[in-house]
């Protein structure tokens, strides 16, 4: 982390809206992401937050009846010659993104492995399609490099693999295809849509474990997106909360995790059974989030916040920086707001873990 | 299983297979000498990977697969063969199903009114309009739904309203017995909170049994009274959830524990998650048999192995 502080991607001021038969619905409000060469990071939100839209902007993979209202995303890379790169990802067109950065540069492992692999298409073939075309690899050197790959991502008897299609494979070993393929021309940045929603316990655990080993042992930049901030608490290096296509809280994991700020974070939190304190009712944030077809002139979370207050309707928060690197976006951080303590249920819950990392930290 | 119960039990499994032939030479074995029981009021939760059996147990159970071998006594009934019509209809009103994807088990074409009214319109069909109607508008608001949703089509609403929806219509003829089948795997965690609350309040004021299928393990923790572990459809080790969540026998029962993801970056970094492998382990499951270890707490194991794990 602290070797060297170089941005890899900088998303500023992002904001999208899709043109829908009821009105244009603003899915991106003015997201601020930036990430450092060599970290994790995890952008962490509900369903409809506009976590995979963002994340789809970077790689250019936006549908194309997205309007782009205003922002920037600047990604900086190495060019065939080994120079240092910057450039903003928006302002290019879908050719230049296909040569130059999917697959290449930055690459992606989609949430349903099973159904984002090619059906008809052998693993071989999928894994050296990127190399043949991106690096013009020879069709052998290609396929031994796929099957050193797949040996990378933990499956054993690679070459007997190479020649199976995706319906021989259980969805475990989809995923390890699917991230193998992502690794395949050695790109600076993965980005991950929930690569484990769709999988078994018993395998999250070993997936998120593997794309953490590949992450240091490759130095490569890792982005997940995910609704569940347990599965990603220790890989992750930052953490961005999003709610209604805004970043409402960000800071490194363990500000976030043991120092929450927002009422949002707090409520994602708490709905998330704890193993260690049994209450008798599970809280949960009321409602469900809003359709973004509707401008908010507030605060867009407040109809479901308990503390919200009468400016929380008026005028959106701005990101109140709480550390260098921890901010929220709440009102009650303002200096003019009436102090307001986290629940006791989640004050309790966060001093445990602190203390069970204290006790760790000494053994 | 839990002899020291005075109540009778709702539901009984015993020694359920189930096997689906796929041609002359191969034949699945999806579900192996299965034996569960489930008493009034409680919640009873199968947990376990993906093709352990879990949603196969459920689908045998509410007789959409006819079993190979065991019994499922209901209510003094047995219901693993030929039932009457009699029975049948009997069934339909206490035991009813929650499914996994509420988006795909609501018809698109019916308002939710009429999906919720349907089980009414059957079994009730002697009740006025506005009793069936008073009735619908009370199940609604008893799964933190308004009445205006009762005119809505599906795609009007949220998953998690659907979901609400899907239990409301589960509910509504107040059965004994209700299986949920992955129920809140879909959702947002958020909401998974929102409906896991509604289940339990419903549970209290009613006294209605679950069979929870999950495999999220920490959301079992919190609503399950007892859990049963499944691998390769059988059933290793069941028990209170006190009991196995504090002191697991069967190795994969530990694996699966420990794969739960916690919140803690520190302590997530010192953990180690147990790996376990059937092939490699040189357990056979159907050597094993069911040992006591406590309680009501049993393990499925050969006597060595139960030497050696406790």
């Amino acid at each position: 982390m602290s070797r060297d502080q170089e941005i890899l991607l900088n998303i500023a001021d992002l904001d999208l809206t899709f043109p829908t038969a009821f009105g244009p619905l603003h899915a991106v409000r003015g997201v601020n992401i930036e990430l450092i060469r060599g970290q994790a990071l995890a952008v962490v939100g509900e369903s409809g937050s506009g976590k995979t839209v963002t994340m789809k902007a970077v790689a250019g993979i936006l549908p194309p009846n997205t309007k782009i209202n205003r922002g920037s995303i600047t990604f900086t890379y190495s060019n065939q010659e080994g120079l240092q790169k910057s450039t903003d990802l928006l302002s290019k067109g879908k050719r230049w993104m296909r040569r130059h950065i999917n697959g290449k540069r930055i690459a992606m492992v989609f949430q349903d492995p099973v159904s984002s692999l090619n059906p008809t298409m052998s693993i071989g073939r999928q894994l050296t399609e990127g190399m043949i075309w991106h690096h013009k690899a020879s069709k052998k050197e290609a396929w031994n490099r796929a099957i050193d790959l797949l040996e990378e991502v933990g499956i054993e008897d690679a070459p007997k693999w190479m020649k199976c299609y995706p319906h021989q494979l259980s969805g475990g070993m989809c995923q390890r295809v699917a991230i193998a393929i992502a690794l395949s021309c050695q790109p600076e940045l993965l980005i991950c849509d929930e690569p484990t929603t769709a999988l078994d316990v018993s395998i999250q655990e070993k997936m998120m474990d593997l794309i953490r080993r590949l992450q240091r042992k490759r130095g490569i930049s890792v982005i997940y997106i995910t609704h569940d901030l347990g599965a990603v608490a220790r890989a992750a290096d930052m953490i961005y909360v999003m709610y209604a296509g805004k970043i409402v809280e960000k800071g490194m994991t363990r500000e976030v995790l043991y120092d929450p700020r927002h009422p949002y974070t707090w409520g994602l939190l708490l709905s998330m059974p704890d193993l260690n304190c049994e209450n008798q009712r599970l809280y949960s944030i009321p409602g469900s989030p809003p359709t973004l077809l509707q401008e908010s002139q507030g605060d867009a979370f407040s109809p479901r916040n308990r503390y919200a207050m009468i400016v929380d309707d008026k005028a959106e928060p701005p990101m109140f920086a709480i550390t260098k690197t921890h901010a929220a976006a709440t009102w009650l951080l303002d200096a003019r707001a009436p102090k307001v303590e986290m629940p006791d249920e989640l004050k309790k819950r966060l001093e445990g873990m602190k203390k069970e990392a204290g006790d760790s930290g000494r053994g | 299983m839990a002899e020291d119960k005075k109540e009778k039990p709702l539901l009984e499994v015993e020694g359920l297979k189930q096997y689906f032939k796929i041609n002359k030479r191969h034949t699945i074995k999806a579900v192996e000498d299965v034996s569960f029981a489930i008493y009034p009021g409680e919640t009873f939760a199968l947990v376990g990977e993906s093709g352990s059996g879990k949603s196969t147990i459920a689908r045998s159970i509410i007789r959409l697969y006819k079993p190979t071998a065991g019994t499922i006594r209901f209510l003094d009934m047995d219901i693993s063969s030929r039932i009457s019509r009699r029975e049948n209809h009997l069934l339909c009103t206490q035991m009813q199903m929650i499914f996994q994807n509420p988006t795909a088990s609501l018809n698109p074409r019916k308002r939710i009114e009429t999906s919720i009214g349907e089980g009414l319109d059957i079994h009730h069909s002697d009740w006025s309009k506005n009793r069936r109607r008073e009735k619908i508008m009370e199940m609604l608001i008893k799964v933190g739904l308004s009445s205006e949703h009762a005119a809505c089509y599906p795609y009007q609403l949220s998953g998690g309203q659907r979901q609400r929806a899907g239990i409301a219509r589960a509910m509504i003829l107040q059965p004994k017995l209700i299986l949920a089948d992955e129920c809140i795997s879909a959702l947002d965690v958020s909401i998974q909170a929102q409906i896991v609350n509604v289940m339990k309040a419903i549970q209290q004021e009613t006294q209605t049994a679950y069979l929870f299928i999950a495999h999220d393990l920490s959301m079992v923790n919190y609503i399950s009274d007892r859990i049963g572990v499944l691998h390769r459809g059988h059933l290793l080790e069941t028990g209170t959830t006190k009991e196995l969540f504090s002191h697991p026998i069967h190795p994969y029962t530990k694996s699966l524990l420990s794969a739960i993801p916690t919140l803690n970056p520190a302590e997530g970094k010192k953990r180690m998650s147990v790996s376990y492998d059937y092939s490699t382990s040189g357990i056979n499951y159907d050597e094993g048999e069911y040992r006591l270890v406590g309680g009501s707490h049993m393990v499925k194991c050969t006597e060595n192995e139960f030497k050696r794990w406790c």
